[in-house]
């Protein structure tokens, strides 16, 4: 074992919803600083499994560690101190439809309580979060006058405005273009490589896996960089396959590409 | 048979864990008082026109139907005291409460379905934040305070619809009807005439909460919460109202 505690560790964890098993003896590890990609069919668990490393799922049986700190018996007052060192995108954005876009960026900073800002503090630290992700210009705007994509976008400023060290991404190109979708991945692995975050990420797209895991942020460009191969960042990135909410692979992208699995390489087709 | 049971007694006892909690919330922090102020408005305000409306018709309708009655009598003069008694003790509380329920319980269930259905229920608490605390505590505090202090003005409006029949159509004058009301109501009709609308505020408030987070099933689920939570509602109303009445004859048997 590391000295240093994993990010995100999972022991065994089981999940079901009324009976029906959701997560079944899923076990991995994250170290710090370190990116996974979660892929699987609809409805094989990905979801549920973040939202088990957030507390929101307990688990029925298992252990669910965030930097060490066994999560899966807190009562919810406790683990919204756990939650502050997390930042989530869920699938649908689930921004809050009542809120402006400024409000909605600045809701963590104004109620998570391990985190003391000042109004002024505040407003600073929302304009950078959405200069970010390019949309300083919506403030004042409501989530229903955005696109699908720029809510994904202040969704991602949402997340990452309190600079949590573990972030979980649930699908954050699902059903965006090409070009929208590379805009976003090229969010995450900036946000990744700045701040040195822990990050999962759910997707179906090989071409999202492959940037996480081959390309670093070049800040003087504003692009991504490739890494050829060799890079510290492609050992540190790997492959978690779910199916019917058992995890089947856990595999570098070498691995991947490698296996013959009918059920594995049908995600790693698509790389065209 | 226990299995028939086992689904409807869980849902009574997630219910009262929600109330409880909710209830427990009241006196904790972090309060927020801007979500209370925003809920009275919502509840309260939005809900004026139709309480005032439906308060004067039915103070008419009951001036009405019983100085027919009290014709045959001949005691149409005593038409205030039945209009004052039947809405402070039974209309203006339960009218006004199916009312609110049917404005607002539902409005509550489609609002925090909706964001069941969306993930901003889990939004809130990854980010730092109890929804009964923040959705659910406000709404009931919002409508304890707001529905006696409506039931009240629907008294009023009421009485007021039968005065205006008492002076127009019974020929009665207005000292004569404004007496009988005045006399004819006793600290007891007072009592109940506000416990009602506090305990259906419970009702209102929590019912839609309680449809609205247990939501599941997309927008076809909002609806189905919507219309649970309005019908869950308006009976328990009706079926409360019936002990409350029940309590206040047994303690005060004439
Ligand atoms: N709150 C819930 N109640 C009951 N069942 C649930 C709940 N959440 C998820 N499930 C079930 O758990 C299973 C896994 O769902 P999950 O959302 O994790 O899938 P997913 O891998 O994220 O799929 P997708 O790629 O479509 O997002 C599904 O069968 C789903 O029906
Ligand atoms: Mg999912």
């Amino acid at each position: 074992m590391t000295p240093e505690p994993a990010a995100l560790r999972f022991e065994n964890v089981f999940v079901a919803f009324e009976g029906e098993e959701v997560l079944h003896s899923v076990s991995f590890a994250v170290p710090a600083g370190e990116t996974r990609i979660l892929f699987g069919a609809a409805g094989s668990g990905k979801t549920v499994a973040l939202k088990t490393a957030l507390g929101l799922v307990t688990p029925d049986s298992g252990r669910v560690y965030v930097f060490g700190q066994d999560i899966s018996r807190l009562p919810e007052r406790e683990l919204f101190d756990v939650r502050s060192k997390i930042g989530m995108l869920f699938q649908e954005s689930a921004l809050f439809d009542s809120l402006t876009i400024e409000e909605n960026v600045a809701y963590p900073l104004l109620n998570q309580k391990s985190i003391r800002c000042g109004p002024e503090e505040c407003r600073r630290r929302v304009r950078e979060a959405l200069r970010f992700v390019e949309l300083e210009h919506t403030l004042e705007k409501f989530p229903s006058e955005l696109s699908g994509g720029m809510r994904r976008r202040v969704a991602i400023a949402r997340a990452v405005v309190t600079g949590p060290p573990l972030l979980l991404y649930d699908s954050p190109t699902a059903g965006l273009d090409p070009i929208t979708a590379n805009t976003i991945i090229t969010l995450i692995v900036k946000q990744r490589d700045l701040s040195n975050t822990t990050t999962l990420i759910v997707t179906h797209r090989y071409q999202n896996g492959n940037l996480l895991a081959n390309y670093r942020y070049e800040p003087q460009t504003g692009r991504l960089l490739r890494t050829n191969g060799a890079g510290r960042r492609t050992a540190a990135t790997r492959f978690l396959g779910f199916k019917d909410g058992r995890l089947i692979l856990d595999a570098t992208q070498d691995e991947l590409d490698a296996s013959t699995d009918p059920y594995v390489s049908k995600f790693v087709k698509h790389n065209g | 048979m226990l299995d028939l049971l086992k689904r409807p007694i869980l849902t009574v006892q997630e219910f009262y864990l929600l109330a409880g909690q909710a209830v427990r919330n009241v006196i904790r922090q972090p309060h927020y008082g801007d979500d209370i102020s925003l809920q009275m408005d919502q509840i309260g305000v939005g809900s004026l026109p139709i309480v005032v409306l439906t308060g004067f018709f039915s103070g008419a309708v009951m001036a009405l139907q019983m100085s027919r009655a009290l014709a045959q009598y001949g005691q149409v003069g005593k038409t205030g005291e039945i209009v004052a008694i039947s809405l402070v003790r039974e209309l203006g509380p339960v009218l006004t409460a199916l009312l609110v329920a049917g404005r607002n319980s539902s409005g509550i269930a489609s609002e925090l379905g909706s964001m069941k259905v969306t993930e901003q229920i889990d939004a809130m608490r990854a980010l730092g934040t109890d929804p009964i605390q923040k959705l659910v505590t406000p709404r009931l505090v919002a409508t304890a305070v707001v529905l006696p202090l409506l039931t009240i003005i629907a008294d009023f409006i009421g009485m007021f619809g039968g005065y205006m029949i008492a002076v127009f159509r019974l020929n009665l004058t207005g000292t004569q009807y404004w007496s009988s009301v005045w006399q004819v109501l006793v600290w007891d009709d007072l009592a109940q005439g506000l416990l009602k609308p506090f305990v259906f505020a419970f009702v209102v408030a929590l019912v839609g909460c309680f449809f609205g987070l247990r939501t599941t099933g997309g927008t076809q689920g909002v609806g189905r919460a919507t219309t649970q939570a309005v019908v869950a509602a308006s009976v328990l109303v009706f079926v409360l109202d019936f002990f409350i009445t029940q309590l206040f004859v047994g303690l005060n048997p004439k």
